[in-house]
């Protein structure tokens, strides 16, 4: 049985590597220009959890297979070095992984929260709410209208509490239910949460950021592919949960201005 | 034998009635027996409703035949909706983490094993003990009380992130009462489990026999006393978090609701208060709470592993102190589980680096099994192999939390399926195997009868490979994106590829689920069954296998073992054979390599 | 009201059902009329679907809020016109009242129906839904109704304009009238409502819009007539 386990282990291992080897379920493809930092740390840190996965169940298998019944009378032995050799390994090896890792892999985290958006960052402001992402644009003035909470009424389309009847500065903000940006320039996301707790995130722009009730918060990305990307919540929220999603639309310059264009003209 | 122990004062008279002996009973082995029957029936059932999850996830409108019957608006013509789905997750979650993973490995073995291990005649406070386990059942009665209102268990998962917790009934269904029933039943587990850390350490502290100096005590011992250090700190932050958060739902109070927040149309009456505030409380508690499932597991585990390698370990102080530190650094990490949150990222940074540091005591102990595997003379039988398992196990959990330990991959893992395969593998199942490995190996001492070996070793089998089956493919659905604690899958990116990954997942997951009866009906039939335990059936060394199988009430007897030797005396020359055992006075001689 | 008004129109009531069973001539007054606005209502906003594409595919142009509906001739559509004083309370007819979820909106838009008359939800999309009603006065309950899953039945015991929302759907919201008679309508696209067979007497009519309120009107009825009545609000733009 301890053969048997031996080589179950060592099926287990190799077929559970497989899939990551030959990337059957490979990352969709990455559209900003941090996501790279990401991508790069994270294949990394699987060379090096991946070796020390197939190291360790390996070395386990094979000792199982070894020194299981074994011949009455044969000798117990002791691995040489004895405990003080895995102490200095498990430091040198883990202490320079993690200096590695720790080390350069906080650039991609420093570019996402670190930097500040460029000046001429687009700002659209994203609210969360049970169970939907609705975006806002400031309009022609360039100017958000206040939020009122007491004032939102979502069968009325109201999904921000904007006040239009008292405000000028709320009346021409265009409310999409879809983050129209344009291609190659800086958006910075101004996250507002209406009720409970949400998260924002698109997989191919390699950003994931909490919407958190009473703090807003704000993320910045350049997106560098025309397309249509799906924005998902991934914070448990509540019943509709799991269907609640946007989609994040990445047009060319010249697109985005006819669709601002026409939003504009439609308010 | 001499008599001077130092615990003379400690007797009490044998118990007498069935009340007494099996129900309201100060001995606490029967106490160890009582946590172990309640986690059994809570794995069962969290089991059960994980099956259900995984069914509705890849079979969205299946019919599931009968579960109208326990929910009516919850499963409408046996269709799972989306908020029942959720009521299920939170339900598993709360079970499996509090009801499973604390009381069986360290509740459960600690109570029966840890006054036995150190010689003592039984805890430090009986009737405390008493109480800890009542009060913990009064709460699990608490939890399933949710199953049977109208309205439902919450839907806000075992984390219980607030304002959708705080906030009652406008946040969905199963947040008004349902809700409030989970609040009520963990602070009541808070206060069972801070009674029962108490206990275990004074009564390490205290009532240690003679000879008995903290370093000769046995591997699980330490892992029992370093979990209950933690268990007493950090429950200690739970329960005031629970209660903050019964104020909120019940009081009006605003601890964790900010103004203005606008919810089924309704403007809540809240302001000032702080989501964050409650995950920082949350997982100030959740992450040591990982450490008091797997800390006695690795006990376990090294217990059982030097007895069938016959030779102690590379080094028993090494695996301590990496407890230890383990035990020391995990109230520094809490915050890897919000790097996304909102907080500080400034922060995160000073979360990750402790985090990744956790790492290198885990490797040490790791190398130091593995190493000690080498020249062994290992015997393989159900406990040793679940021993093994662990390890295996443990790898596999540990690797994966390099990538969540990193701020700038946790960007893309968070919230993912990634995320629920790392803490399955090294959190739920690594733990469960000790749990298995400890039955096995201890259950001749406490039925006095042995457990079926064959039935054992097919059970490890599947339950090994089904394991793998089921939480490897959580990886690959994480690296691809696919985000945890969805009802059913809307997304556009979840391919056929995908489903069928899941599918595969739900069929290992019936399939190693109904492997667990395997273990269910040997546990049961060996009990009435099974073949007579002589005291010392594995050849062990520690003061447990000193005494009859089952021991008698009071444990030692009117004798009061002395201990002359560090616990692992294996790969010796004794009277008895390749071992000495703890209290046996004679010398142990080096066995001729 | 007195007791033997009370009494006078129960016998009336009876007299009007004995009448009804024994032939199909309508018996009793008819109020007809139309509900109009003065004014510029609010521009009703296109419903941005993008979140549910199974939904959103069933519309060319994407559909309109549906809080003000106007027609030609600024009439009001939607709107529950009903008798709120001078007749009794009614039992509740058998036959329940249907409100269903397709494309992700409800039909109708404001289901008018009596006290304890039971409703019949149903889900006609490929999409779960969760109907929310949030009254005042009766009990709150929140359901969901997977595709495909059997339709939801409920009752509500006190008379009470509720809104109905779905949580998936943010933008799907809708209304329960639970009115106490029999005595009601609904206008349709053309602001038109009739309430037929009103036995003789006085009776105070009552509009009510979701957006801008109630408006009540006293009406005598007398014989077999037929009178007309015609509901005016003042629409604002914003």
């Amino acid at each position: 049985m301890g053969k048997i386990f031996a080589v179950v282990l060592v099926i287990v291992a190799l077929v559970s590597a497989y899939p990551i080897i030959v990337n059957k379920y490979a990352m969709p493809e990455d559209i900003s220009t941090h996501g790279h930092m990401i991508d790069d740390q994270l294949h990394e840190t699987m060379w090096e959890a991946g070796l020390s996965f197939i190291g360790a169940q390996l070395v386990l298998a094979f000792f199982v297979w070894s020194f299981t019944n074994r011949k009455v009378g044969s000798p117990l032995k002791s691995f040489p070095g004895g405990a003080r050799v895995m102490v200095i390994a498990a430091i040198v090896l883990v202490g320079t992984e993690i200096l590695a890792l720790g080390v350069v892999g906080q650039k991609a985290w420093a570019t996402v929260y670190f930097t500040a958006p460029k000046p001429d960052a687009l700002q659209i402001q994203s609210q969360a709410g049970q169970f939907a992402f609705y975006f806002r644009y400031p309009g022609a003035d360039g100017k958000f209208g206040a939020i009122h909470p007491d004032k939102i009424d979502e069968g009325n389309q109201n999904y921000f509490g904007l006040d239009p009847a008292n405000e000028v500065e709320a009346r021409d903000d265009i409310v999409s239910g879809e983050l129209v940006i344009p291609a190659n320039r800086e958006v910075q996301l101004l996250m507002h949460a209406k009720d409970v707790g949400h998260s924002f995130y698109v997989r191919e722009l390699r950003i994931q950021q909490d919407f958190v009730p009473g703090l807003d918060l704000a993320v910045h990305f350049t997106a560098t592919k025309v397309g249509k990307y799906e924005i998902v919540c991934t914070q448990l929220c509540g019943l509709g949960h799991y269907n609640m999603k946007a989609y994040l639309n990445v047009m060319s310059p010249e697109d985005y201005d006819k669709w601002m264009k026409a939003q504009e003209a439609a308010q | 034998m001499q008599e001077t122990s130092a615990q003379q004062g400690h007797v009490h008279a044998p118990p007498e009635g069935f009340i007494r002996k099996h129900v309201f009973s100060l001995d606490h082995k029967v106490i160890g027996k009582q946590y172990y029957a309640l986690a059994l029936v809570a794995v069962f059932v969290g089991m059960f409703l994980s099956w259900l999850m995984r069914i509705h996830l890849v079979w969205p409108n299946a019919k599931i035949p009968g579960l109208e019957l326990l929910s009516k608006v919850g499963a409408p013509g046996g269709v799972m909706t989306p908020e029942y789905y959720l009521s299920l997750l939170t339900m598993h979650g709360t079970l499996m983490v509090f009801f499973v993973l604390t009381n069986a490995p360290f509740a459960a073995f600690g109570n029966y094993f840890l006054p036995i291990q150190i010689g003592a005649e039984d805890m430090a406070f009986p009737r405390f003990n008493m109480m800890s386990f009542w009060t913990t059942f009064l709460a699990f009665v608490v939890l399933i009380m949710a199953f049977f209102i109208p309205d439902g268990p919450p839907i806000a998962g075992w984390t219980s992130y607030s304002p959708l917790m705080a906030v009652g009934k406008d946040a969905g269904p199963g947040m008004q009462w349902g809700a409030s029933l989970w609040g009520i039943s963990i602070a009541i587990f808070c206060i069972a489990s801070l009674l029962g850390s108490l206990n275990f350490i004074a009564t390490t502290l205290d009532l240690r026999a003679k000879g008995m100096t903290l370093m000769r005590m046995p591997i699980s011992t330490w892992a029992w006393f370093i979990t209950s250090c933690i268990s007493l700190l950090a429950f200690a932050v739970l329960l005031p978090a629970c209660i903050l958060l019964i104020l909120d739902r019940h009081a009006g109070t605003s601890f964790f609701i900010p103004a203005g927040l606008v919810i089924s149309d309704k403007l809540q009456p809240h302001s000032g208060g702080s989501p964050l505030l409650w995950q920082h409380l949350f997982w100030f508690f959740g992450h040591p709470e990982v450490y008091i499932a797997i800390l006695p597991a690795m006990g376990i585990v090294s217990h059982i592993l030097i007895n069938s390698m016959r030779k102690p370990l590379l080094s028993a102080k090494v695996v301590i102190y990496s407890m230890m530190s383990i035990g020391f650094l995990s109230y520094m990490v809490w915050g890897h589980h919000m790097f996304v949150s909102g907080m500080n990222p400034m922060s995160s940074l000073a979360f990750s680096f402790p985090t990744l540091t956790i790492t290198i005591p885990a490797t040490i102990m790791t190398l130091i099994w593995l190493g000690s595997l080498y020249g062994a003379d290992i015997q393989i039988n159900s406990a040793s192999l679940f021993a093994l398992g662990f390890i295996s196990m443990f790898v596999s959990g540990g690797v994966s939390g390099f990538f969540l330990a990193q701020p700038s991959i946790d960007i893309y893992l968070h919230g993912t399926y990634f995320v629920v395969g790392h803490f399955h593998m090294v959190m739920g199942v690594a733990a469960l195997f000790g749990v298995f490995a400890g039955t096995y190996f201890w259950f001749p001492k406490m039925s006095g009868r042995m457990m079926n070996d064959s039935w054992g070793k097919l059970h490890f089998l599947i339950t090994f490979i089904g394991t793998y089956c089921i939480f490897m493919p959580f990886h690959y659905l994480g690296l691809v994106g696919n985000v945890r604690r969805y009802s059913s899958f809307v997304d556009d990116f979840m391919g056929p590829d995908l489903m069928n990954l899941h599918r595969f997942i739900t069929i290992s997951a019936l399939i190693t689920g109904a492997a667990q009866f395997i273990f269910l009906f040997n546990l049961i039939y060996s009990r009435f069954k099974g073949a007579m335990a002589p005291d010392n059936p594995w050849n062990a060394t520690t003061l447990e296998w000193s005494m009859p199988s089952p021991p008698p009430w009071n444990n030692f007897g009117d004798r009061h073992p002395i201990v002359y030797h560090d616990p692992y005396q294996y790969g010796v020359k004794g009277s008895k054979g390749d071992f000495v055992m703890q209290d046996s006075p004679e010398q142990a001689i080096a066995s001729g390599d | 009201m007195t007791i033997k008004h009370v009494v006078l129109t129960g016998m009336a009531m009876l007299a009007t059902s004995a009448l009804a069973l024994a032939g199909p001539r309508p018996s009793g007054g008819t109020i007809t009329g139309k509900v109009t606005y003065e004014g510029t209502p609010a521009k009703m906003k296109p419903i941005d679907m993008s979140k549910e594409p199974s939904c959103a595919k069933m519309y060319t142009t994407p559909p309109l809020a549906q809080t003000v509906e106007t027609g030609a001739g600024n009439t009001l559509a939607d709107v529950v016109v009903y008798v709120s004083a001078g007749a009794p309370d009614d039992a509740a007819p058998t036959s329940a009242a249907v409100f269903t979820q397709k494309g992700c909106r409800y039909i109708p838009h404001t289901l008018a129906f009596q006290v304890n008359q039971e409703i019949k939800i149903q889900n006609e999309d490929q999409t779960s839904h969760n109907i929310h009603p949030l009254p005042k006065l009766n009990r709150e309950w929140n359901k969901s109704q997977p595709p495909g899953s059997p339709p939801i039945t409920e009752k509500y015991d006190k008379a009470e304009f509720i809104p109905v929302k779905c949580n998936i759907h943010p933008w799907m919201h809708g209304n329960f009238a639970v009115l106490k008679n029999s005595h009601y309508s609904v206008s349709n696209e053309s602001g038109a409502f009739s309430i037929a067979n009103l036995p003789p007497g006085k009776y105070t009519i009552s509009a009510w819009q979701e957006s801008y309120g109630e408006q009540t009107q006293d009406v005598t009825i007398t014989g077999s007539e037929t009178k007309t009545v015609t509901f005016t609000f003042k629409a604002k733009p914003y």
